[in-house]
């Protein structure tokens, strides 16, 4: 992003088709024959989850261009939600809980939103950063929101309609699957989003907003908007986190978290969701390539993250297109 | 192809190569002979070298068994968990699931606690607490295949309270910081010292980890309180030190702590330190004999001084290799297994301690004395202290 | 809460609110002039702390180790804008958000491969080392009121270096307009790589002059680089006069937060900074 206005919208062809496989490779994992598979599977729903994640960071940062240091704040919150809306002793219903947890988490970010998106440039980002940290401290210092040892949450949400019981979530595979739909769902939604005419003025304010401006539309409902938009998708993989481990703790609205989001985002290439789903996975493959090498692993990561930054710009949907274009693709 | 191209194709393909190994699932595993330890602790950050100490205890004595459990080899697995709670339940599931250990040891930070005591729920597998002191892996959430060999964080501050009253210290102020050790040591103090007589004129926190203590030293000293207790640890324990010093106050009102106020640094604080007294279940200058061979058997082998987090480690050492013994290293007899340590007599160096039902510690808490960089053991504060439990319904 | 704990209070927050600012100036130059996003500031301060520490150990003198230190800060600081940040200065903020991030990895690391992880402390000088009676148990240490001092002088310098002497025009002018200094025969590159390693010395040096009173740790870094962040959008980016305003309200609000209402002082700050920005999106000063 030497600048963020030129960017990979459209995917190619051969982008399509690895994204296709991709897909069709995480469909087909927990049919295989494999030992230890319960694991990877409970690997790759994080890094699905963490993908969401990424995508609504995109939505953001990718097509608005909005930097957030405090998006995590969102994706914290519904955990918490979660938490809160799950009885000592019963689970709770996935259908009514899930919406909610995303929901609270929009509200939130629509809240939070209106303070801070009539900031503009560095100081967006830092006061996002700073109002992150408030929700942190708010749940920290606070024995009633569970205070610094987090809270766990009791039971997985139970998905059975109305006696219908055919989606068990403590079913790890069941679960894995449950998070691939929402993955593709997710995904499929942002990608028409990003060509429908709100995703078109959401480019257009990344590019140039007075013109945006000049030409009649009024920018800050529009950002707003994507802000909600984005916190609330946050919301959906915060939910999904924790739902899978069973434990919310501030850490996951602090500002470690809002940053490897960042990162992942800016991994993959941004701004067209695809790049997100990469760079998530990308990102949580190489951490713990390199903490499972040396006990310095930071030093490897900090390295790899520079390095990232000043030779590789566009991510790595970025460079794939780089060599398919010179090849004369798509 | 230009040579940034090449650099990154290259580099690409390398690391593509290299890792291929590292995260594909392991077909299946013959059975070993060995034991596997895993080892999750925090290898970097600020807790660093209390992780390394845990480490060290241990791995002594095995090493005094000849690194054997019950007659079988150890294997050891290592996991860094960077004392961040976010990813405790992904680090634990990895020694667990990954690498199939069938004991857990770990690990020093409580919220990091959380995450592995739900994956020792979960899964079933023996865990090894050789330091949070998180009140409810041993109250509401007991398991019988979770003991701790440390501490929880009010035990400290049981004995505390006592002993104030006996110095004639009948008004006290409590400071610390707001998240869960401090309440949960709170927790103890309350108890302990209203119990004795003692009345509690206020409780100051501050945001953790703020150490902007000045304003709250002012308002200790327009209190007057006979004394104050607190729970600090870390770098703040050592800057609460200085400041308390600096701003005069350890001339006319008595310091007081859990242990942790002073342990790891009585370096860094200095002669401000002196004349404060900390309750803690060891200290550094016990002198019984049991200690002093410790002592010096770890010198030896690590150069370093060992200290409360080695002894606990050491001790969780102790603890795994009664239980193995006792089933001759099949862990998997996990009744028998539970049995012996659940009525273990740990011949540690900080005294001898039994397991509680809950498997929480019940031991001596020592009253110490800060003189020129050292915590002298000045006596026992209290005997047998065992934390309440409250909520445990296991025995 | 009778006067004289009053009094007392406000001398804490005044102190407070100091050294907040010398951390405060450094990011908010960085800022305001060359426009480069620094999430690493907290590192130099951390670093700062460390050599005081290392070098104190070494030269057995904090004045001496305060000014190899600035030495050492200052050559760290052009080195690392010649390697690195000069060629961001153009790049999106996004990019400078991701190198910085990965520069406080690395200075982290560094930090723990050179001087581990202990906590540390450093000596107050004798001569300093005594404190004046407030009240019949209260006293105040003379070295905070020497810190705060310090303080003051570095503000006062600041302020007369940008406003009073031909490198703070050039400096001033190549944040107006960059094309234009640069074509009337400035050599701007300079400019920017002076203000860069005197915004790194000035964290360096807050971090020195500090060390004796906080502790040396790892992770200080990241607890006070929020609390910077805070005091610069309040105050302006870019304003050195703002960000002297707005840390002074940092250190009034911390203060009396904690002793006053202490339930919520972990988010009254933020909630101060939410307050300004509903009035001034763009902070209290102009820069």
């Amino acid at each position: 992003m030497s600048s963020p206005k030129a960017q990979l919208e459209k995917l190619p062809r051969s982008m399509q088709v690895i994204l296709l496989l991709g897909a069709i490779a995480l469909a087909a994992f927990p049919l295989m024959p494999l030992t230890g598979v319960d694991f990877y599977l409970q690997m790759l729903s994080q890094m699905m989850i963490l993908a969401i994640f990424a995508m609504s960071l995109d939505l953001l940062q990718g097509v608005t261009g909005l930097v957030s240091l405090g998006h995590a704040a969102y994706f914290g919150l519904a955990g918490y939600a979660l938490a809160f809306l799950t009885p000592a002793d019963t689970p709770i219903s996935l259908w009514w809980a899930l919406p909610v947890s995303a929901l609270g988490a929009g509200l939130a970010a629509l809240i939070i939103g209106f303070f801070v998106v009539r900031t503009h440039g560095i100081y967006f980002i830092m006061v996002t950063m700073a109002f992150a940290q408030m929700v942190f401290f708010l749940f920290f210092d606070n024995k009633a929101l569970g205070g610094s040892d987090g809270l766990y949450v009791n039971f997985r949400p139970d998905a059975s309609l109305f006696g219908w019981t055919g989606i068990d979530l403590d079913n790890k595979t069941t679960f894995y699957y449950f998070t691939l739909l929402l993955l593709v769902l997710v995904y499929a939604f942002l990608r028409r989003l990003l060509f429908s005419p709100f995703g078109r003025v959401l480019a257009g304010i990344r590019v140039n907003e007075h013109r945006m401006r000049a030409v009649g539309y009024g920018t800050f409902g529009y950002k707003l908007a994507a802000f909600t938009l984005a916190g609330a998708l946050a919301g959906v993989a915060g939910f999904l986190w924790a739902a899978q481990t069973g434990y919310v703790n501030p850490e996951l609205m602090g500002f470690h978290m809002s940053a490897h989001a960042i990162m992942m985002v800016i991994l993959g290439g941004m701004g067209n969701f695809a790049g997100a789903i990469v760079g998530a996975f990308a990102f949580e493959y190489v951490m713990h390539f390199f903490k499972d090498l040396t006990k310095h692993w930071q030093l490897l990561m900090g390295s790899f993250i520079v390095l990232i930054v000043v030779f590789a710009p566009r991510g790595l949907l970025g460079l794939v297109a780089q060599f398919s274009r010179k090849r004369g693709a798509p | 192809m230009t040579t940034r191209r090449i650099v990154l194709t290259r580099s690409a393909a390398v690391i593509g190569a290299a890792s291929t190994g590292l995260l594909l699932p392991e077909l299946a595993r013959a059975q070993s002979d060995k034991v596997r330890v895993g080892f999750m602790l925090p290898y970097t950050g600020t807790f660093a070298q209390l992780g390394v100490a845990i480490e060290n205890g241990f791995r002594m004595a095995l090493n005094e068994q000849g690194g054997k459990l019950g007659g079988r080899e150890v294997e050891y697995f290592k996991v860094d968990d960077e004392s961040n709670p976010a990813k405790g339940i992904e680090n634990a599931t990895r020694l667990v699931q990954r690498d199939k250990v069938d004991v857990l040891v770990g690990t020093v930070h409580s919220g990091v606690q959380m995450g592995i005591h739900k994956v020792a729920r979960d899964t079933g597998v023996l865990n090894l607490i050789p330091n949070a002191g998180v009140h409810v892996a041993t109250r509401a959430q007991c398991a019988p295949n979770v003991f701790r060999t440390s501490f929880t964080n009010s035990q400290p501050t049981l004995a505390l309270g006592k002993a104030m009253v006996a110095n004639g210290h009948k008004k006290a102020v409590w400071i610390t910081w707001n998240y869960a050790a401090g309440d949960e040591a709170f927790e103890g103090f309350e108890q302990s010292y209203t119990a004795a007589g003692g009345t509690i004129m206020k409780k100051l926190g501050l945001p953790f980890p703020n150490v902007e203590f000045q304003a709250l030293l002012t308002e200790i000293a327009s209190l007057k309180p006979d004394a104050v207790a607190c729970f600090f640890a870390g770098g703040g324990a050592a800057k609460f030190m200085s400041d308390y010093a600096a701003a005069g106050l350890n001339k006319t009102i008595q310091l007081y702590g859990s242990g942790f106020l002073t342990e790891g640094v009585l370096e860094a604080a200095g002669p401000a330190a002196n004349g404060v007294l900390t309750t803690m279940h060891y200290g550094d200058s016990l002198n019984t004999p049991r200690d002093k061979q410790f002592r010096l058997e770890y010198a030896k082998a690590f150069r370093l001084q060992p200290d409360v987090y080695a002894v606990q480690g050491y001790d969780t050492g102790l603890l795994l290799i009664k239980g193995a013994n006792a089933v001759k290293g099949d862990l998997n007899s996990k009744k028998a297994l539970y049995a012996a340590m659940e009525g273990a007599t740990i011949d540690s160096p900080r005294g001898k301690w039994t397991m509680s039902k809950a498997h929480n510690p019940i031991q001596d808490i020592y009253m110490r004395k800060v003189e020129n960089k050292e915590n002298k053991v000045i006596g026992i504060a209290q005997k047998a202290v065992a934390d309440p439990a409250t909520g445990c319904r296991m025995g | 809460m009778d006067f004289a704990n009053f009094l007392i209070q406000l001398l804490n927050s005044l102190q407070y609110g100091l050294l907040l600012f010398m951390l405060a100036a450094g990011l908010t130059l960085i800022f305001g002039i060359m426009g480069v996003v620094n999430l690493a500031h907290g590192s130099f301060y951390m670093l700062g702390a460390y050599l005081a520490w290392f070098l104190v150990s070494q030269l057995d003198s904090l004045v001496l180790a305060i000014v190899l230190g600035t030495v050492i800060a200052v050559v760290l600081g052009w080195l690392l804008e010649w390697l690195l940040f000069r060629h961001f200065y153009r790049r999106d903020h996004l990019d400078q958000v991701l190198l910085t991030f990965g520069l406080i990895y690395i200075f982290e690391e560094v930090r723990s491969i050179l001087w581990g992880d202990d906590v540390h402390s450093v000596q107050v000088p004798e001569m300093l080392n005594w404190s004046i009676p407030l009240t019949d148990n209260l006293s105040y240490p003379v070295y905070r009121l020497v810190m705060s001092g310090v303080c003051i002088a570095l503000a006062l310098g600041l302020y007369l270096l940008i406003s009073r002497t031909r490198l703070g025009m050039k400096i001033r002018a190549g944040a107006f307009n960059r094309e234009m200094t640069e074509s009337l025969g400035i050599n701007i590159r300079l400019i920017h790589g002076v203000v860069f390693a005197l915004g790194v010395a000035l964290a360096a040096i807050a971090g020195m002059i500090a060390s004796p009173v906080s502790s040396v740790y790892p992770g200080m870094g990241s607890s006070v680089l929020i609390m910077c962040f805070v005091v610069v959008v309040i105050g302006g980016i870019g304003s050195v006069r703002g960000a002297l305003v707005a840390a002074l309200l940092v250190g009034l609000v911390d203060t009396f937060g904690k002793v006053l209402v202490p339930q919520i002082a972990g988010m009254a700050v933020y909630m101060l900074m939410a307050a300004v920005l509903l009035y001034k999106p763009e902070g209290l000063f102009k820069q």
